[in-house]
């Protein structure tokens, strides 16, 4: 009567969609940072970029 | 642009996305850090409190299941006030604000239902039953689908973020009536037993992990809030400068472009 089976997939089940969430967030800014790096070194950028990051 | 002027003076000041930047790039790793502090001593105390002597182990699943539904509403409620934001202020964060929530307040939800259903089983005796408090859930998590949904199908930022908030507000109904479904109908969930007007009714050794854990909980969503935001105004910059980099071809010349440019809507 302990259903620690419950317990375990609960815990499981938020550990990954939480583990998803963080993951694709840290993605989506890498990917996005990335594009900005391209962009500049082809020379467009914007007029301020140089001192405010 | 110098240092100087990136000092936040007024609260207004930080509607500005690139003091917004600076301000939260220097904020969010501490914030990472307080997340993983919070959740090493919530996750401890969560295997080495003792079993409930009715619920035996399952308890354990509400310190997980109870936070992530708090956040759920707080997450709604913040893409309530992004939308008033947008729509009364027009602060250019306002949108980004509410369009980053959305995601994470559908996995909180998320999260909530699918640990309610595992507890549900072995102590109810069911995976789910519509009653007003889990129905009134389930909307919310098909709102916040809804409302990605929006902001995906609609191109223009500008455009999707009136539609959305004006939508966002409209749903807001739903959490006064999440909140109090367990008071205004006869429900299978048990009513509210931490944020009562008679205080908490259970006990310390129960009550100590879930507090813990929904500190945690918040500061994983205000964490993953504001970089998920960083993230937004990166894309919104990469679009607006791919689109000037397209005119500037056309026209055959080249050059920095304006300052000012690709801060809130392109």
């Amino acid at each position: 009567m302990t259903h620690l089976a419950y317990v375990a997939a609960a815990y499981a089940a938020a550990f990954l969609t939480v583990a998803g969430l963080v993951l694709w967030v840290w993605l989506d800014g890498r990917a996005r940072r990335r594009e900005l790096a391209i962009l500049e070194a082809a020379g467009i950028r914007r007029r301020s970029a140089g001192e405010a990051k | 642009m110098s240092e100087q002027s990136l000092a936040i003076r007024k609260f207004s000041d930080l509607a500005n996305p690139t003091r917004f930047l600076a301000l939260s790039g220097a904020v969010w790793p501490w914030m990472a850090a307080a997340t993983a502090l919070f959740f090493a001593v919530g996750l401890y105390l969560c295997f080495a409190t003792v079993g409930d002597y009715q619920q035996g182990e399952t308890v354990r699943i509400m310190y997980v299941h109870v936070p992530a539904a708090w956040l759920s509403m707080m997450c709604y409620s913040v893409m309530a006030l992004s939308a008033l934001g947008t729509l009364v202020w027009r602060h250019p964060l306002a949108d980004v604000s509410a369009k980053t929530a959305a995601p994470i307040g559908a996995c909180f939800t998320f999260i909530a239902l699918v640990t309610g259903s595992l507890w549900g089983k072995p102590m109810w005796g069911t995976w789910w039953v519509w009653d007003a408090r889990l129905t009134s859930v389930f909307v919310l998590f098909l709102m916040y689908l809804g409302l990605i949904a929006l902001n995906r199908a609609v191109d223009d930022p500008a455009r999707a973020a009136k539609v959305g908030a004006i939508l966002i507000l409209v749903g807001f109904v739903n959490i006064p009536i999440i909140k109090f479904s367990v008071d205004w109908w006869n429900t299978l969930h048990q009513p509210a037993s931490v944020i009562r007007l008679d205080g908490p009714a259970i006990d310390p050794e129960f009550l100590r992990p879930l507090l813990v854990m929904a500190i945690a909980f918040t500061l994983l969503f205000f964490t993953l809030h504001i970089v998920a935001m960083r993230n937004e105004i990166l894309r919104r910059r990469v679009s607006t400068l791919r689109r000037l980099a397209a005119r500037s071809a056309g026209r055959g010349t080249s050059g920095p472009v304006p300052a000012g440019v690709g801060e809130g809507h392109p």
